[in-house]
């Protein structure tokens, strides 16, 4: 009788081990996130092109991951896109008038947020915004903006 | 000569005949198994799966960890390191998980599957099941094959997340990979149907490593030596199969 218990027992253990593995392959959306919503405040940016920023990429400044991006968002009124993330707690002495940026790692990689400090005497808190924005470059624009100075060069020589 | 291959490839073909007729005999008497004997089933998804569980997750957590350290060396020099996420995932769930957990499987479940029932037929056992009207192939064979069937796909999926652990572990924590990035990528260039792919190879996976072990067990010769011969065929088989089929899948789902 304990023999077969323990049998029943085991196999339970297993199949549920399994399953759960199973769910965490399909959903994949079990991200360690290194900051938890009560150590970090929420900051939101607008940007006319995000790119493709997603969320949970990171936030940083100096090249140091700071925070996260918690959603991106389309404002229907402003047309433009709400970043919303957060930047843990121990980084309280940020200017309010710091400069966010939606840059790409490496040529290929994926997109983040860089932030630039300004020299303002007030901090980013709770629910500020940040005003300075540069949008994610588009490769195409850069091209085309390319070629068109190119055409104005050669019609002025 | 010629004659003696056509003599072997006969042969091959009625082997092979007969697997698949044994194979519908077996699916022909799962129903009633399932359904009346369930707990036979249980015990033997405890030997097949339960017991495995330790190799699986110990080979799973390693193999991750090389995926981590070779992904690492060769994605680092495009500079894309984050894709190490990605990149382990890849592997992981369409191919090593599945096929690594097979090969497993036959050396730790299919041999004992194998060998276990090559034995009840030495010793006779199968013959006195059938003198007091039991069929040995409800009773013994079909309760083994379902659970090495249902055994299987949780065994890789088991393989594969510990395989990501691993993954992790190297690739984040000891070679400072964003975290962030490492399941940001993976989750934005995964789609459900990779995950699929790697479910139904597994599913298949264990279909063929379960029939070739009982197969090996129930035909096997009724001699020590005859045992220990069929054991080695079912890894021997096995591996053959299941690098075969899987090539056959990938191609198909691509």
């Amino acid at each position: 009788m304990q023999q077969t218990r323990s049998v029943e027992l085991g196999t339970g253990l297993f199949v549920l081990l399994g399953l759960a593995a199973l769910f965490f392959l399909t959903t994949q959306t079990t991200g360690s996130s290194d900051f938890s919503a009560s150590e970090a405040f929420v900051v939101t940016a607008r940007f006319e092109n995000v790119g493709s920023l997603k969320d949970r990429a990171p936030v940083s400044m100096s090249g140091v991951t700071i925070g996260r991006v918690i959603s991106v968002e389309f404002d229907p009124h402003g047309l433009n896109a709400v970043v919303t993330f957060m930047i843990d707690r121990r980084f309280d002495e940020i200017p309010d008038d710091t400069d966010a940026s939606i840059l790409t790692s490496g040529l290929l990689g994926s997109q983040y947020i860089g932030l630039q400090p300004g020299g303002s005497e007030f901090y980013l808190k709770e629910g500020s915004e940040i005003l300075f924005t540069q949008s994610a470059i588009v490769i195409e624009n850069l091209i085309s903006k390319y070629l068109f100075n190119q055409d104005s060069d050669s019609e002025s020589k | 000569m010629l004659r003696e291959i056509w003599y072997s490839f006969i042969d091959f073909l009625r082997t092979f005949g007969a697997l698949q007729l044994f194979f519908l005999r077996l699916l022909a008497a799962t129903p009633s198994i399932f359904v009346h004997r369930f707990g036979l089933v249980v015990t033997q998804v405890y030997n097949a799966g339960a017991l495995s569980l330790v190799i699986i997750m110990v080979c799973g957590f390693f193999v991750g960890g090389v995926l981590g350290l070779q992904g690492y060396s060769s994605l680092s020099k495009f500079n894309a390191e984050d894709a190490i996420g990605t990149f382990a995932a890849f592997s992981l769930l369409k191919e090593l998980g599945p096929v690594i957990t097979a090969l497993l499987f036959a050396g730790r479940a299919g041999t004992a599957l194998a060998s276990e029932i090559g034995l009840m037929k030495a010793t006779d056992q199968l013959s006195a099941m059938e003198m007091m009207a039991i069929n040995p192939l409800q009773r013994v064979l079909v309760p083994r094959f379902l659970g090495g069937v249902i055994s299987m796909p949780l065994l890789a999926a088991i393989f594969s997340v510990t395989g990501l652990l691993g993954a992790h572990l190297v690739g984040v924590n000891l070679l400072g990979v964003d975290a962030g990035a490492f399941w940001q990528q993976m989750a934005a260039s995964l789609e459900p149907s990779d995950v699929y792919e790697g479910v139904i190879k597994s599913f298949v996976f264990g279909v063929v490593a379960s029939l070739l072990a009982v197969w090996e067990g129930y035909n096997a010769i009724p001699t020590a030596e005859g045992v220990s011969r069929a054991t080695t065929r079912t890894v021997v088989i096995t591996a053959i199969a299941v690098l075969i089929l899987d090539f056959m899948i990938t191609a198909i789902a691509l």
